[in-house]
């Protein structure tokens, strides 16, 4: 911070930023109170498209709560349906087909590097450059014809299901996965290439936005902002769920704490999710994909039940309060941009507008599952 | 993060929590195994239907619950327990809670994870009395608790005492109601 | 009553010049940008999208000027007028050609940089004038940037002065006759700097366009739309041509003073396609990088001005000095 911004002569006025802006990627809204082209303070207000997921959760039985999931964060749907049935077979004690938990590694892996290539276009576009956004959704597209072709939908997916996924898997789906990966494999080199190396990038991103690892504890930030903070932290690996403890792959993490570290883990986690997704399709067994004998009504003890898993954006956790009866009395769900956003405030005390801009991009927020 | 310390450091603050003068045929500290006998255990569910938790720490079995420690403590407790906690390490998932409209409460959830490689989650709860709904913020311990506790407050319209920004946060600014009450009629 | 024919006709052909590259420019920058991104860029209206540029002028026109209730309305409404009167005035001093340039001025190079110099604050007006924090803070960047390149531009061209000891474009360009090493960002002889000294002149005309990436008067991403944000239909249509005609000038400056304006590179057939040849080279590299770079931040737009190309560009000022007066 410069010493004018310390000084007493100062003269602050306020910004809003949002709720429609470009770089809000939403309905965000930021107020900023703002010294010249410093920042006082940055004051996220929430709730443009609150939806009230959570009292839907009370309202609908079990199963009818299932499209909800696809409705929280649009990007990385799949994360978020295997986060429910998880829940619910846990609080039911369903057993799952190990060739539907195989699928639903696959497809969740799929959604992942999805949601990962919009991010990285999205926030080089935040940045001024508009051609990675292109360049991303042109692979992007790809994921989304063959979620399609399995799934039904492109984006609000809701193909899980208590005790498996809703339909199998066809050999069109495995070889258009492979052909994918191979195609996509030597795509992210390029982006480095391209991208990454820019020395206007690099000026923008490296030393920009620091949040340490203390700081993501105290906020509960997880997924890409704590793994950028050097903290080696995964549900799928800490917390092992569905066979990702059967499958091979690494946690990327990077240590400087900054915007590039955070936008590197991103990168490298789409090469990770590349080997976890070739491998499950090596191993994947023969079976079927639901299990049997799962209640149409399904009606779990008492008492409550914690499932979290590793989305895109970090751990998605549903906590459900059941009393026994075919709805649940109270569905918690606790999105990882909610908490990742809520250091923003005091992070971006005193940083640039520009780079306060770049910094809320590095935490890839996407609102619809802030807001819930 | 030393889980056995944990353990015993939540099960004095529970033991603490308990009346001073406990009934004579209740153990003070209430420790139960999830692998009890079945009929036992649901039988103790029927129970603890109709009548609501008494404070005490349990053990809960993951795989069944996604959680391994479970205490309910007395609303001023939370910050100690928070203490506790943050010294060891743990981070604050989230802030939840509950409406227990038979029982006249209002339950408050924390739900605590360790950011490293063990894996060890605790929930601490805390139970309000419905009419007078307050309880201590752990802001200034859990930065990320500011927007939890205020989400909870605008759902469930729990009073988090000494909290610095109570005001309206997801819902608009003139709701004058708390829709995840179960006496909310929309 | 000649000479009045003669401005009569340059005037029409500079109106109708001015049209179409400031039409055409915005479809070239379409097109640029669809083959940088992998994909087509405009191709339904007409063939190859040639008629996008008439759509999009008549849908411009045709739509309502909305004054914000919160604009000084003159500022707001002379804002657009003033940032496209410089960009057409000063092609008058522009050598097309030997024979072709509408008035030879003997201070051709001091008029282009006076009046360049008003396009910073007609978007300082534009910004203030909207009654938008946004457009605001945007005018407020874009008159310091600006301020900081005109300072190593003008330096640049001074050397130039010093070389040709003319302030006329044409002479300048007349002096860079021959093979295409007497073209002045070839002249190693006068300073050895001089390739260097081109691409500070070419840096500092991307940022004195406003263009990526150094378009902190726009920001898109970031300050909404800029310094127009508050525009629309023709008011927002007179900004976009403006940057357009700001390109062309910018170009055809850096062709006149360092590329050999209309001479031939082998010394053959010297002519206006010369000179229309290597500024629309200058303008496609302006749309490759602006499709390709992301955009600095404000901070280091400035210090890559006062820092690096000030200091420079004083420092080739010295040494072409010294290399006139050793050799």
């Amino acid at each position: 911070m410069s010493s004018l911004a310390q000084s007493h002569l100062r003269e602050t006025f306020e910004l809003n930023i949002g709720p429609q802006h470009p770089a809000t990627h939403g309905v965000l809204r930021i107020k900023v109170v703002m010294d010249g082209e410093y920042i006082d303070r940055a004051e996220p207000i929430l709730g443009y498209i609150h939806r009230m997921h959570e009292k839907m959760g009370e309202n609908r039985t079990w199963n009818q709560f299932w499209p909800n999931m696809g409705r929280l964060d649009y990007l990385s749907a799949m994360a978020y349906n295997h986060c429910y049935a998880g829940l619910m077979e846990r609080a039911a004690g369903i057993e799952v087909p190990e060739r539907a938990e195989y699928i639903r590694v696959i497809t969740a892996e799929l959604n992942r590097i999805q949601s990962h290539l919009l991010g990285f276009g999205a926030y080089i576009m935040d940045l001024g450059g508009f051609t990675p956004l292109m360049y991303a959704m042109d692979e992007r597209e790809q994921i989304l014809d063959l979620l399609e072709s399995v799934t039904g939908s492109r984006l609000t997916y809701c193909y899980f299901r208590f005790g498996g996924v809703y339909n199998d898997i066809d050999d069109d789906f495995i070889t258009g996965t492979r052909a994918f990966l191979k195609r996509f494999r030597p795509q992210i080199p390029m982006y480095h290439k391209l991208v990454t190396g820019n020395a206007i990038l690099m000026d923008r991103l490296i030393g920009v936005g620091p949040v340490s690892a203390e700081m993501c504890r105290k906020y509960g930030a997880t997924g890409p902002v704590l793994r950028g903070s050097g903290v080696n932290y995964d549900i799928r690996r800490n917390e092992p769920y569905s066979v990702y403890p059967e499958l091979d792959f690494d946690i990327p993490v990077y240590k400087e704490c900054d915007s590039m570290a955070r936008y590197m883990v991103r990168m490298d986690e789409m090469v990770q999710s590349c080997r976890i997704i070739e491998n499950a399709l090596n191993k994947l067994p023969e079976g079927p994909v639901m299990a049997e004998k799962v209640p149409k009504a399904l009606k779990p003890p008492n008492g409550d039940y914690h499932y979290a898993v590793e989305a895109a954006r970090g751990t998605f956790s549903m906590r459900t309060v059941s009393d026994g009866t075919n709805t649940s009395y109270r569905m918690r769900l606790r999105s990882p941009t909610y908490s990742n956003v809520s250091l923003f405030e005091e992070a971006s005390r005193g940083m640039l507008l520009s780079d306060a801009l770049a910094f809320l991009g590095s935490l890839d927020p996407v609102i619809p599952e802030m807001d819930r | 993060m030393d889980r056995a310390k944990i353990k015993r450091e939540l099960e004095n603050l529970a033991a603490e929590s308990l009346p001073a003068e406990p009934p004579q045929e209740e153990a003070p500290v209430e420790v139960q195994a999830e692998a009890e006998g079945e009929d036992k255990a649901k039988a103790k569910a029927k129970k603890e239907d109709d009548a609501p938790r008494k404070n005490g720490l349990i053990e809960t079995e993951y795989a069944k619950r996604g959680t391994h420690l479970d205490v309910q403590i007395n609303p001023d407790q939370v910050v100690k327990a928070a203490e506790i906690l943050d010294g060891e390490g743990m981070t604050l998932e989230m802030v939840t809670g509950v409406d227990w409209l038979k029982e006249g409460q209002l339950e408050v959830i924390y739900d605590y994870s360790y950011p490293g490689g063990q894996l060890f989650r605790v929930v601490v709860r805390a139970r309000v009395d419905r009419n007078n709904p307050d309880i201590p913020t752990v802001c200034h311990l859990y930065g990320g608790a500011n927007w939890h506790e205020r989400e909870t407050w605008e759902m469930l319209g729990i009073n988090f005492v000494g909290h610095p920004q109570l005001e309206h946060f997801l819902l608009p600014e003139d709701a004058d109601f708390y829709p995840l009450r179960k006496d909310f009629k929309s | 009553m000649n000479e009045l024919i003669r401005l009569l006709s340059y005037m029409i052909c500079i109106a109708a010049f001015l049209g179409l590259n400031l039409a055409y420019l915005g479809w070239v920058e379409r097109k640029g940008a669809g083959h940088i991104q992998r994909r087509t860029g405009p191709k339904d209206v007409g063939p190859y999208g040639l008629l996008q540029p008439l759509a999009d002028g008549l849908k411009l026109m045709s739509k309502q000027l909305i004054v914000p209730a919160n604009a000084d309305r003159p500022l707001y409404m002379c804002a657009p007028i003033l940032t496209m009167v410089p960009a057409v005035l000063l092609f008058v001093a522009i050598p097309f050609g030997e024979h072709l340039v509408p008035r030879e001025f003997n201070f051709g190079l001091l008029m282009m940089f006076a009046f360049a110099s008003v396009g910073g604050m007609s978007i300082l007006i534009g910004g203030w004038g909207s009654g938008n924090k946004y457009s605001l803070i945007a005018g407020a960047r874009a008159v310091s940037q600006n301020v900081a390149y005109e300072i190593p531009m003008l330096i640049t061209a001074i050397t130039i002065v010093m070389i040709t000891g003319s302030m006329d474009l044409n002479e300048i360009v007349r002096q860079q006759g021959g093979f295409f090493w007497n073209w002045n960002v070839f002249r190693l002889d006068k300073s050895i700097l001089m390739p260097v000294s081109f691409l500070v002149f070419f840096i500092c005309s991307l940022a004195e366009t406003n263009r990526t990436p150094f378009d902190m008067g726009e920001c898109e991403g970031e300050l909404v739309a800029g310094y127009h944000t508050e525009y629309g239909g023709m008011g927002f249509g007179l900004f976009m041509m403006a940057e357009y005609a700001n390109l062309v000038i910018g170009c055809s400056l850096t062709t006149v003073l360092f590329l050999g304006g209309w001479q031939c590179p082998f010394g053959l057939f010297p002519g206006p396609h010369w000179f229309l040849l290597k500024m629309y080279f200058l303008i496609w590299c302006f749309v490759w990088i602006r499709w390709t770079y992301p955009r600095t931040t404000f901070w280091g737009l400035l210090n890559l001005s006062w820092k690096y190309l000030i200091p420079f560009s004083l420092v080739n000022l010295l040494l072409t000095a010294l290399f006139i007066k050793v050799f």
